[in-house]
């Protein structure tokens, strides 16, 4: 019983490849483009669960599952070209069984509790990699072998297509974009919010009355004032540029007050014990003190920053940009262009964030959180 | 060691900021209206005192910066005196976008919460889940939100849902994130406390974490219906859109009504206040009931 | 009872009296006390009795209410300001962005000693407190044994005469404890400098001492003043002596009569 439910996952994937080996071929008879290979990516299948099931422990049994898996994907999804929209139901079936295997294969992994740091790194890449890549295959799978119209979801091999034919366009953008908007934007904010936050900690008052109101701000929908930036300084980057120093300015004031006050009681009495002046105290504690919270509004403004300009862009640039791309193409129902630009968007997001999580890393590698993990 | 009275602690020093924030506001209005007046004047040939010339700053129908007690009119104007159904009534628009704020907040919750759950319980989605979540939370995904709305209407879907939609996606994140910090949250102590019982996996979820839970739950609440609410607004940019506070400025963009595009600001201001409030009474009220002590 | 030249820490009728919500809480009351150069003064008494306040009141951390104190022949904010005593904590208090060297470091950037002084400080202070090749350690990288002794390290760097212990053991096991104890007293034979050292433990303060002060709370006073008769020499061993029990018996009565155990 304990061992039908650890492996129910390769024990179902089985039923649903005899099942599906029963129905095949993989295309519908009008099919322009029939596809033979059925019974083999079956046998495929069921090898895998076979094997699987002798073997013990989790590295061989997730090294068999993982070929297992992927061989037939990828089979069935090179089956697919000219036949869009014309896959019978077996076809499905057999993804539904590679994905279950998948599914199993970094179940198994999980189960691995490697001693080399190596080793740890290389699996926690692993298995969100798999997981992510599943995420493609099933989008493929279902956008052109069910003939899903392109409009509403257009596959992620389009949109690869399209990035790799587009990209002196996507590069204008991405310098429109991020290289004036977003980065000049993101550094005045996060300077001003920084310098604010230090004379908010030396004059006690400002402080009282600007956390309320700062708190109160960071939970507005400070995008809204796009258009009164738009018109103010006008259609090119500075009005992007204006959205993002407001977006950005308030998490990192809220956020370095809050640090300023994270060093403990023990450790400014002794900065007090050695007549140290504020200067001193706040170079050589309390700014060390605080920097995994101004981290924190790094991070958090990294994203904040992209959304700003990029939904600044919808009131009104000049004919580049990314929010202006993904606003005129999705008025052209290309769907594909504005997928590459967000595609693109997401991986500037991702390099933003990470380039901010490194620098913590290397900044506050004594804080426990990083030291522990 | 003393506590200063909640007057002279709080409120003065959010007061005079406050009041600050209004005194510059006036004096930037002057300035920048300015230009445009004094270009008015000269054309029609007026010649004003300088205080006729501020006050004037102050009336302008399409000004640079409009002045606070024009915003203040407009807002008061198109929330009192219009009836609800009209649509230039603020009270009617807040609605709309509040409507799929609401919608898509509950559905985000939701949906967090039982991301939350799996996270929490299965491993392999902890492994292969969460660093996509949290990567997730690094794409602007509000860059999608006109995409969503088009893509919607041409297949025949569109008014609150497209919307609530993006607002769903928008508030998903911190609720799942939040929860799974709060279901983690309690201390090993406390979990082979149960184990000592030798109480089930429900049981322990149901009666120890789900109520070390509840904090975490309501923080990141406040987070998701604020993070709801921008959902909804830049859901209405997208032409098509007809009502709500975000086609509200977007038309005050198209024909350069400053006022309303301020008065719109200050009605998601608003809106989105009141809901950061009355998920932050809910929380403590629930957390009172559960013992936990008054902040 | 005048100041003499030897005098480190005289206090007369001092007193400090906190408002609190709930009415005057009287840390310290009519406080009369003379430390002299090179004494090794312990304060012993329960949880409340305001050793802990009377050091921060030397250490110009709290301000007296009442009496006259002063330090080095100063106020307490003089002796601050002339950097005339380290102090070390509870916990050691150790910056965790910086390695062992550059906490020692820290008082000397402060005050504002050159790069190759600081240097050699850091030498000669790492010895002191045997830790000399830890230096470029991360202070979580150690443990809380070697911590404290960095962070004694620290106060000592700076060559201030008067050193201000507070409970600076009291989070270690008994065996770490014993054996940091030994080491102190050597540190205090070599550099002679003058130390003031809370603690709750009478064993740790009969074997530390030249001079006990026994304190009592409510209102936080002295009730007690023990001269210790056991030789400068002190093996742990002498520990288990009728000398060392009978001054041990004389602080536990003074602990008793202040009717420390009532509540």
């Amino acid at each position: 019983m304990k061992r039908l439910q650890h492996n129910w996952q390769p024990l179902l994937a089985g039923v649903i490849t005899a099942i599906a080996a029963a129905r095949l071929p993989l295309t519908l008879p009008e099919a322009a483009n029939p596809v033979q290979g059925g019974m083999m990516i079956a046998l495929v299948l069921l090898a895998a669960v076979t094997l699987m099931l002798t073997l013990e422990g989790p590295i061989p049994r997730a090294a068999v599952l993982f070929v297992g898996a992927h061989l037939p994907a990828g089979l069935l999804l090179a089956g697919l070209s000219g036949n869009e929209g014309q896959m019978s139901t077996a076809f499905f079936l057999m993804i539904a069984a590679s994905w279950l295997l998948a599914w199993a294969c970094v179940s198994e992994l999980s189960q691995i509790e490697p001693r080399s740091t190596a080793a740890s790194w290389f699996l926690r890449l692993l298995i969100p990699a798999i997981f992510g890549a599943w995420i493609l295959v099933i989008w493929e799978a279902a956008t052109r072998g069910a003939g899903i119209p392109f409009i509403l979801l257009p596959p992620p091999s389009a949109i690869a297509a399209r990035i790799a034919g587009s990209l002196p366009i996507l590069w204008a953008d991405v310098r429109q974009t991020i290289f004036k908007a977003v980065l000049i934007g993101y550094v005045i904010g996060c300077a001003a919010g920084f310098v604010v936050a230090i004379l908010a900690d030396r004059f006690a008052f400002l402080r009282r009355g600007l956390i309320p109101v700062g708190n109160m701000v960071s939970a507005l929908p400070i995008i809204g004032v796009a258009p009164i930036m738009v018109m103010w300084f006008g259609f090119d980057w500075q009005s992007k540029a204006a959205v993002v120093i407001i977006m950005t300015f308030f998490p990192m004031l809220v956020n370095t007050v809050a640090g300023l006050s994270a060093a403990g009681s023990m450790e400014r009495d002794l900065m007090r014990s050695y007549a140290s002046d504020y200067w001193q105290t706040l170079v050589k504690l309390r700014l060390p003190a605080a920097m995994p919270f101004i981290f924190n509004a790094l991070k958090i403004n990294s994203t904040l920053a992209l959304i700003g300009a990029i939904v600044a862009e919808f009131f009104g640039t000049p004919i580049v940009g990314m929010g202006f791309r993904i606003s005129t193409e999705i008025g052209r129902m290309n769907v594909d262009m504005v997928w590459a630009e967000i595609a693109v968007a997401a991986l500037i997001g991702s390099v933003f964030y990470g380039v901010v999580a490194l620098a913590e890393r290397a900044t506050t590698f004594w804080h426990p959180s990083i030291r522990g993990g | 060691m003393k506590h200063p009275s909640s007057y002279r602690g709080r409120l003065l020093p959010v007061l005079t900021i406050l009041v600050a924030i209004v005194s510059i506001w006036y004096v930037a209005a002057v300035f920048m209206n300015a230009p445009f007046q004094r270009d008015l004047d000269r054309r029609g040939n007026v010649t004003r005192t300088t205080a006729e010339f501020v006050s004037a700053t102050f009336s302008q129908p399409k000004p640079v910066l409009p002045a606070p007690h024009q915003v203040a009119q407009n807002v008061y104007e198109n929330t009192f005196l219009r009836r609800v159904t009209s649509n230039r009534s603020l009270v009617y628009h807040s609605w709309v976008t509040l409507s799929s704020t609401i919608v898509g907040f509950t559905l985000g919750t939701l949906l967090g919460i039982l991301i939350a759950v799996g996270i929490v319980h299965v491993k392999a989605l902890d492994r292969s889940l969460m660093p996509w979540i949290i990567a997730s939370q690094t794409v602007p995904i509000l860059a999608i939100a006109p995409m969503v709305v088009v893509v919607l209407a041409a297949i025949n879907v569109t008014g609150l849902l497209p919307k609530a939609l993006i607002s769903t996606y928008l508030s998903f994140f911190p609720v799942a994130v939040g929860m799974v910090k709060g279901l983690r949250s309690p201390e090993p102590i406390q979990l082979d406390l149960m184990r000592t019982y030798n109480a089930s996996r429900a049981q322990t979820f149901w009666k120890l974490r789900v109520p070390a839970s509840i904090p975490f739950l309501f923080t990141s609440m406040k987070v998701a219906i604020a993070a709801s609410l921008v959902g909804a607004i830049v859901g209405e940019l997208p032409t098509g859109a007809v009502a709500g506070i975000g086609s509200k400025l977007l038309a005050g963009s198209y024909y350069s009504q400053t006022i309303d595009i301020w008065a719109a600001l200050i009605a998601g201001s608003v809106l989105a206040a009141i809901l950061v409030t009355i998920v932050g009474v809910a929380g403590r009220i629930v957390e009172r009931s559960m013992g936990g002590r008054p902040a | 009872m005048t100041a003499s030249s030897s005098s480190v820490v005289s206090a007369r009728k001092l007193g400090l009296t906190f408002e609190t919500n709930d009415g005057p809480v009287h840390a310290l009351s009519d406080v009369d006390l003379e430390v002299r150069k090179g004494d090794f003064v312990s304060f012993i008494g329960p949880s409340g009795c305001g050793k802990t306040t009377f050091l921060r009141v030397i250490a110009d951390l709290e301000k007296a209410t009442a009496g006259e104190i002063s330090v080095n022949g100063m106020t307490p904010e003089e002796a601050r300001k002339s950097r005339s005593y380290g102090y070390v904590f509870q916990a050691p208090a150790l910056y965790p962005w910086r390695t062992i060297e550059k906490n020692i470091a820290l008082p000397l950037e402060i005050m504002g000693h050159s790069a190759e002084e600081r240097r050699r400080r850091i030498e000669r202070t790492l010895d002191l407190v045997n830790l000399t090749g830890f230096g470029k350690k991360y202070p979580w990288q150690l443990s809380g044994g070697m911590q404290q002794r960095a962070s004694i390290a620290r106060a000592l760097a700076f060559d201030a005469d008067l050193l201000l212990m507070d409970e600076p053991f009291g989070a270690l096991d008994e065996i770490v404890r014993d054996h940091l104890n030994a080491q102190l007293l050597k540190l205090w034979a070599r550099t002679e400098k003058t130390i003031c050292f809370v603690t709750h433990s009478i064993p740790e303060a009969v074997y530390l001492s030249t001079k006990i002060v026994v304190m009592s709370p409510r209102p936080g006073r002295v009730t007690d003043v023990i001269e210790s008769t056991l030789p400068a020499e002190r093996p742990l061993e002498i520990r288990e002596t009728p000398e060392f029990l009978e001054i041990a018996h004389r602080v536990r009565e003074g602990l008793r009569a202040g009717h420390s155990y009532e509540e």
